[in-house]
């Protein structure tokens, strides 16, 4: 890396060089048995440069070396305006991501936690086709830059999920969950335990109306419906662009001032924290909604440059890419009151576990509709049956305006969201009659 | 470093003799660049090389797959990949017939992204931004440009070693309007293989997309529920993609019974006049290859044939568990993924229904066009529309803010009653399923007419 930094500073004003490797491991499971064990191991470098004002970035796999330099060099003839500098040395928070443990997890053992979760399920509902993955993950990050900064740390991974599929007829039925953490999940209770209830729940087949009714979104279905139009508005980029439903409204009661949510990559041992972002900025808990009030934006160095204000560390590489702001983990905090709480408090309504599709509308926008993939109908304060062929849209700010309830059983979902159920007291409900 | 076709020549030679049923071994090497715009501003410009490989092993009807970037220690890698099937494997490996292939697949002269010089497609990139930005209203913009250029080198325990090249543009164009703290944006999603020239004179286009996003913000919300709807031959692809070309794969089939039941080949999906095709034969598409990523030759294959179910799309080993023959659609996106059944070019036959003849008996109903989006569960589809009007006794009325379409698969490919004689092909798209995210593909159809749909709204 050195070496590259070296070269780089030669051709250009400026220059930082990341560097990421990884190796991975998953065992899969296809239709209830083991089927395939993947591993992977990959090296990428990532050259960005500073040369006349202007940015330049190129990226190769392996150790890089002059083409790296000259590629870059050549992109930043054309590149943006750095309206940023390099952060120079700094002191991270000490937030453990890395597990020595997971490294010394067997593929025997893997495969046992795969086994324990196809059995599991297939003990309670017998005709199920179930595929479940045990994966383990070890990255190593550094970043070094032209003015100092210098950042290192390991992070491990390891993830659970299951999915299975009932068939009758046409019908089908698909349930899933899934967990992970940076340290090994050895018991696969909390996953099964969900799925299970998602199965239970489902047994019967019940009938909606169309037309605005109370509706319950579990920690899936709010993650699954609600969550991306959040994060492009609070996105710095899309607020400096002036396309932010909540851009001009810091410190502006936009939504029930029950909500509460902020951006968290400090969380010990959380696949998403660490102690820097990907351009080497210490990471902070960034406070988002606070009371129903906006709060801040998520920014990485560039955009908060232009937007004269500071990196929030969300200067995330997606795809290899250049660093764009990006959140970290999303979290909702808890409310108080149960799930069953709620669902007794409807007379007639759905609670919506997994909504398909709902993000391919206009997210900026804050619309949303989609498909119910997964949702029961409530009758008289009770779950009554699985509802089909049936559409939910609406506007997430309108939703986010009047909150009937903030469950207590929040979770991570995704790896990337922690959210509580969230109960609201109208949407819209569209049934094939 | 060595070229991976020198690595591949060395190891064709020693792969047969490793202790497995099957041995697969994919090299590559690439070269992609991105430009994006960001409202009036040129956001990031960047170039990337990528090399790597993969071993697969297959033992026992188990898999191993090994996938890295450092190309030295391949025997290792290989006996990895070995180890790992073997862990898996306890019954009988099955894979369709192959005949081991050697041939070599190279780009045409004109099919070189990578030549042309940064500063000319940005100077094309320019002038789409400067159209956007004539539209008056418009909040911000973005442009997303990419190519890319592939090698591939495959070679198997059967005796197999191709090479395939293969090139790719896209470009990508969003419009933004925003008014009283409203927002709405419209977008234009193209790709071809390789040819940049295909990217210009889209000077009309671009200007109508801009356009439409300042319209969207007066435009009405519809009522949801249950419409008579005509789909553009945009969407009318992107709905035979989603709701029932991923039914057709195998992979989803193969292993469960009930699923085989509601595939098996006979059965009645659609009205006599309904044909779809899938298949990477047809030269020049953006799903088109010569061989797939287990070397099987493309083919083009009949899913539904005047309203019955009569194929479906296989891998090698999903061919050989169902007793059918091996369609060429086992498809990776990149070397750090295992080749999994993918569509290439799926499109609806076209017919006799001319355009007007297929509104004219509709009082009340919705012509949706253009792809925003789509994605299926088997059963239930959901796909939404970029561009929606309604449609008033029998003529095109006011447009409306977009829409989402869903329905059951089964009921719905019965409730087609017209297909138009307008086919066209989609190259804007790309596929996602099992993490493997974007594949390129084409979809297509003529406009197509669809009773009792449910249409979702405010």
């Amino acid at each position: 890396m050195e070496d590259i930094l070296a070269l780089a500073k030669k051709r250009a004003d400026e220059a930082e060089v990341y560097k990421v490797t990884a190796e991975d491991t998953s065992v899969q499971f296809e239709t209830n048995r083991l089927k395939h064990i993947q591993s992977n191991q990959s090296t990428r470098m990532a050259l960005r440069v500073v040369k006349q004002g202007k940015t330049g970035y190129a990226t190769a796999t392996g150790p890089g070396g002059q083409s790296l330099v000259d590629m870059a060099v050549e992109t930043a003839r054309f590149g943006m305006k750095a309206a940023f500098e390099f952060p120079g040395a700094t002191s991270y928070p000490p937030i453990e991501v890395y597990d020595a443990a997971i490294e010394a997890v067997s593929l025997e053992e893997m495969n046992k936690i795969g086994e324990q979760m196809v059995a599991t399920l297939l003990r309670h509902t017998p005709g199920l086709i179930c595929h479940a993955g045990v994966s383990k993950d070890v990255t190593s990050v550094s970043i070094t830059n032209s003015r100092g900064g210098q950042a290192n740390y390991r992070g491990t991974v390891f993830s659970l999920s299951v999915w299975a599929n009932l068939i009758n007829g046409t019908d089908m039925l698909f349930v899933g969950d899934g967990q992970s953490s940076c340290h090994p999940i050895l018991e696969a209770n909390t996953v099964t335990e969900a799925v299970l209830q998602q199965l239970e729940l489902a047994k019967n087949q019940a009938a909606v109306a169309t037309r605005s009714m109370p509706v319950v979104f579990t920690p899936q279905g709010v993650a699954s419906a609600l969550i991306s139009p959040l994060m492009a508005a609070f996105n710095g980029k899309t607020v400096l662009q002036g396309a932010s439903p909540v851009g001009g409204k810091l410190g502006q009661m936009v939504f029930d001032r029950k909500l509460w949510l902020w951006d968290d990559p400090t969380i010990p041992y959380r696949p998403t924290s660490g102690p820097c972002d990907d351009e080497g900025v210490a990471s902070q808990r960034t406070p988002l909604v606070e009371g129903g009030v906006v709060a801040n934006f998520l920014y990485d160095l560039q955009t908060a440059a232009l937007a004269h204000t500071n990196s929030t560390g969300n200067g995330h590489r997606s795809r290899g890419g250049l660093p764009a702001p990006s959140p970290s983990a999303f979290v909702i905090a808890p409310g108080s009151t149960g799930f069953d709480e709620m669902v007794h408090d409807i007379k007639e309504g759905l609670v919506i576990e997994e909504l398909m599709g709902a993000e391919q509308g206009n997210i900026l926008g804050g619309d949303f509709s989609g498909n119910v993939l997964l949702g029961y109908k409530v009758e008289n304060g009770k779950i009554v049956g699985r509802v089909k062929d049936t559409m939910v849209s609406g506007n997430v700010y309108q939703l986010l305006k009047q909150i009937s309830a903030i469950g207590s059983d929040t979770r991570w979902v995704g790896g990337s969201v922690s959210t509580p159920s969230l109960y609201f007291p109208g949407v819209s409900v569209a049934a094939k009659s | 470093m060595k070229d991976i076709e020198a690595i591949g020549h060395d190891l064709a030679s020693t792969i047969k003799r490793y202790g497995a049923d099957y041995i697969e071994v994919r090299l590559e090497e690439s070269q992609t660049s991105h430009i994006t715009y960001r409202g009036k501003e040129l956001e990031s410009i960047d170039r990337a090389t990528a090399t790597g490989g993969n071993v697969r092993a297959l033992v026992k009807g188990g898999w191993g797959f090994v996938s890295f970037n450092e190309l030295d220690n391949l025997p290792d890698r290989i006996e990895r990949a070995i180890k790992q099937a073997q862990f898996v494997g306890h019954e009988e490996s099955r894979l369709s017939p192959l005949e081991p292939v050697v041939d070599r697949v190279t780009l045409e002269a004109d099919k070189h992204p990578e030549d042309i010089p940064l500063a000319t497609k940005k100077e094309l990139l320019d002038e789409y931004r400067d159209i956007i930005w004539r539209t008056p209203g418009l909040q911000t913009s973005g442009i997303g440009y990419g190519d890319s250029r592939k090698k591939v080198v495959f070679l198997n325990s059967l005796g197999s070693y191709i090479v395939q090249e293969r090139a790719d543009v896209t470009l990508r164009l969003t419009a933004v309007a925003a008014k009283d703290g409203e927002v709405q944006q419209t977008g234009l999603s193209l790709g071809n293989r390789g040819d940049f020239n295909q990217m210009k004179n889209l000077h009309q286009p671009v200007a109508e997309m801009a356009q439409r996003a300042v319209e969207l913000l007066s435009a009405p919300q519809i009522k949801g529920g249950e419409y008579t709807v005509v789909l553009d031959p945009v969407l009318a692809g992107v709905f035979v993609h989603e709701a029932f070309g991923h039914l057709s794969e195998a992979d989803f089939v193969y292993e469960n019974k009930r699923m085989c039941q509601i595939m098996t080949l006979g059965k009645e999906f659609g009205s006599t006049e309904l044909n779809i095709v899938d298949g990477a034969a047809v030269p020049g598409l953006r799903g088109s290859f010569k061989y797939d990523d287990e070397g099987v030759p493309a083919t083009k294959t009949y899913l539904i044939r005047e309203g019955k179910l009569v194929g479906r799309l296989h891998s090698r080993e999903t061919a050989a568990r169902m007793k059918e023959g091996a369609t060429g659609n086992a498809r990776a996106i990149n070397y750090h993924y295992p080749p999994i059944v993918r569509m290439t070019n799926t499109y609806i036959e076209p017919k006799s229904t001319s355009f007007a003849d297929m509104i004219t008996d509709i009082k009340e109903g919705v012509y949706v066009k253009n792809w925003y989006g789509g994605t299926t569960s088997m059963e239930m589809f959901t796909f939404s529309a970029g561009e929606a009007y309604m449609i008033r006794q029998g003529k095109i009325a006011e447009l409306l803010r977009p829409v989402v379409l869903t329905g059951n698969v089964f009921t719905t490919l019965k409730n087609i009653d017209a297909i138009g004689n307008d086919l066209e092909m989609n190259q804007g798209g790309g596929c996602g399923k099992g993490g493997q995210s974007p594949l390129p593909v084409s979809n297509g159809s003529p406009h197509i007419r669809i009773r009792h749909c449910l249409v979702g709204g405010g």
